[in-house]
């Protein structure tokens, strides 16, 4: 364990930015965001970003490929460079979970998304315990402990202090390079912290919320329940919820003409989007109550069954705060499991 | 107000005039309310709110309720109405399946503005007086109302209902309103400084399509931009050019049809001052035409689809300095 004086986080900043592109969450006109490290650039005190950190891994818009037509001769070019090495600084707990799940979609079966596997293996994440959870945090719900991440590094922000953990190689290379900062100490403040920042998380409002009757047992009673067509009703199909998700991972590949060829890239799609995986037979969800259902069945029930149990949702809060109509999963899930709202 | 609401909203559905209540639902927290449709006395008794967390505009689900079967009694705001009378204008609500009660509002709170005075973690929020007294995880504060009403709401255009079938509470005036202040301030700058302000707030949309989603002038059964066979579908915006163009089709094309009821900017979680566009659309139409206001007579003719002689010609946009 290591410490540093709070007032000098930006020489740390500035010593990692040395070696490779820092990133951090700034205040901004949409809430905290991540930004580049750069001289004047400080770190937001929030709770957590509008958007996700996802975004460093699985980009809103990637170009995938070039094909460049000459005649009757199609050349085709990857369009994949090797990203350069960085680091996030700031990275909540459930954003870090959020990466475990993204892993087990790209990574961990097959085929690996070489895209994503390329970011992933180039990113240094320094997570950041929680100081100041808000009411829409349920992340213990998912069994996230806000005041333990791991990632490459952990920090702890306790008063005038920043504690520091390497807890992998990457990490210890990362703190190794800012040594001259940084002074050994001893665990017991952090330990301290840990135990208060639990104590707060267990007085948070939707810590508790029940997901036992939602399950793959219960599958076919999730899934024809009566409840979607109450919830359903005031969704305006927009994407905001799937888009400031952390671990909504769904894409679509499109192409376009350029003057040369076509150009192939992916983006981000919504499963609350009228052609969402639209096929030459048509749509296979033709209603947004379908639409609708789709989403919280995925993150609450078809992704834990084909990923040992894991939820596909890790109480960031993000759609609580971001949906036009203030419809969420925690009222989803309270529906389902027959409990009134508060 | 709510309770008085409540039982209207019963006794119209006990006594068969209507068989759904379109109204608002009652969230976590005190600010996190949901636009609902109530069939029973007893959801109407659990559920039913209306208070100053009620922002959300309830006309454009008329579109689809209305062509159900039966009745639907819905309350409206004062901006709500005008939205529903555009969309009447337009034919888009089957207006004998709607029974509409005009409902008087003094503006309604935006949970960002309490946030952004650094009041986190709330929990609960309740009126005294002419302020919020909000509870939360870190303590109780107290804001006065006027420091966390929307943007629209201290800017109202009018109390007034363009359409209603009964009233509860008082009806209003159409009152004087600055709305146009900071399109004024747009205009007063050079095109350089106006392209880099906006390049700074649309930079930020993550094309999540909530403002044209949740925007009752935006009615198409399929919009251009969801659309594959229009070849110009767009699900993310390659670049800014794209960034910019998705924004400015949707103003010019709810040009004329916008209220100004802000649901747009309501909605956006990238916090973008969409309702400057179609303000800006607002302010010319009425130095061009004369002053119009989309919603409000559903029986004067709509400037952008008239033609009088008094009509501007094209060369205005010489006579305002655009470049020959």
């Amino acid at each position: 364990m290591k410490k540093m004086q709070a007032a000098n986080l930006n020489d740390f900043f500035r010593a990692a930015a040395a070696a490779e592109t820092v990133y951090l969450p700034v205040d901004s006109a949409d809430g905290a965001r991540f930004m580049k490290y750069e001289d004047g650039v400080t770190l937001s005190m929030a709770c957590n970003t509008t958007r996700s950190a996802k975004d460093f891994f699985f980009p809103q818009v990637e170009n995938l490929v070039d094909f460049k037509v000459d005649g009757k001769k199609i050349e085709v070019i990857d369009g994949r460079e090797e990203v350069e090495d960085f680091v996030i600084f700031g990275v909540r707990a459930c954003d870090l979970a959020s990466f475990e799940i993204l892993d087990r979609v790209y990574l961990n079966t097959p085929p690996v998304d070489s895209y994503y596997k390329n970011r992933r293996e180039h990113g240094t994440v320094i997570t950041l315990a929680c100081g100041r959870p808000q009411e829409t945090c349920f992340c213990k719900v998912f069994g996230i402990d806000a005041a333990d991440p791991a990632g490459d590094v952990t920090c702890w922000m306790l008063g005038d202090d920043i504690y520091f953990r390497a807890n992998t190689e990457k990490g210890e290379k990362l703190i190794a390079a800012c040594g001259s900062l940084l002074t050994d100490v001893d665990e017991a403040p952090v330990e301290n912290a840990k135990t208060a920042i639990r104590a707060m998380v267990d007085k948070l409002p939707i810590k508790d919320l029940k997901l036992d009757k939602i399950s793959e047992r219960h599958l076919l009673e999730n899934f024809n329940s009566s409840v979607w067509k109450d919830l359903y009703e005031s969704c305006i199909g927009c994407g905001t919820c799937t888009f400031v998700c952390p671990t909504c991972q769904c894409f679509d590949v499109r192409e376009f003409k350029t003057n040369e060829g076509v150009k192939r890239f992916r983006c981000w799609d919504s499963c609350m989007y009228s052609d969402f995986t639209k096929m030459a037979a048509g749509n296979n969800r033709l209603s947004q109550l379908e639409r609708f259902r789709q989403r919280f069945m995925h993150k609450l029930v078809y992704f834990p069954a084909n990923n040992d149990g894991v939820y596909s949702c890790v109480g960031c809060g993000r759609c609580l705060k971001s949906c036009p109509i203030s419809m969420n999963i925690v009222k989803v899930a309270k529906a389902l499991g027959g409990e009134a709202n508060e | 107000m709510q309770e008085a609401m409540k039982a209207r909203a019963k006794e119209l559905l006990a006594d068969g005039s209507v068989n759904r209540v379109a109204g608002w639902k009652i969230g976590e927290f005190s600010y996190d309310i949901t636009p609902a449709i109530f069939e029973t006395a007893e959801e109407i008794d659990r559920d039913f709110v209306y208070d100053d967390f009620c922002g959300a505009n309830l006309s454009k689900y008329l579109i689809s309720q209305s062509r159900k079967e039966g009745k639907i009694l819905v309350f409206l705001k004062p901006c709500d109405s005008y939205s529903f009378a555009q969309l009447l204008k337009e034919h888009r609500i089957i207006r004998e399946n709607v029974y509409i009660i005009g409902i008087e509002c003094y503006g309604k709170a935006d949970i960002n503005k309490i946030r952004e005075k650094g009041i986190d973690g709330v929990l609960g929020i309740k009126e005294s007086g002419s302020s919020f007294v909000i509870d939360s995880i870190y303590g109780e504060a107290t804001v006065p109302k006027m420091d966390v009403y929307a943007e629209r709401c201290l800017v109202c255009k009018s109390k007034k209902h363009a359409v209603y079938d009964e009233l509860i509470g008082e009806e209003g005036d159409v009152v004087p309103s600055s709305r146009f202040d900071k399109v004024a301030e747009l205009e007063a700058m050079t095109p350089d400084e106006r392209f880099e302000f906006w390049r700074g707030e649309l930079s930020r949309c993550i094309r999540c399509n909530a403002c044209r989603n949740v925007c009752p002038a935006c009615s198409c059964e399929n919009c251009v931009f969801d659309n594959p066979n229009s070849g110009i579908a767009n699900k993310a915006a390659a670049d800014s050019f794209e960034e910019n163009m998705f924004h400015i089709i949707r103003a010019f094309h709810v040009a004329g049809r916008c209220t100004d009821c802000g649901e747009c900017s309501r909605v956006c979680p990238q916090n973008i001052p969409l309702h400057l566009l179609n303000r800006k659309f607002i302010k010319d139409i009425n130095e061009f035409y004369g002053e119009y206001q989309a919603g409000e007579n559903p029986d004067e003719k709509a400037p952008l689809t008239n033609f009088t002689f008094d009509d501007c010609e094209p060369s205005i946009v010489y006579k305002r300095g655009g470049n020959q």
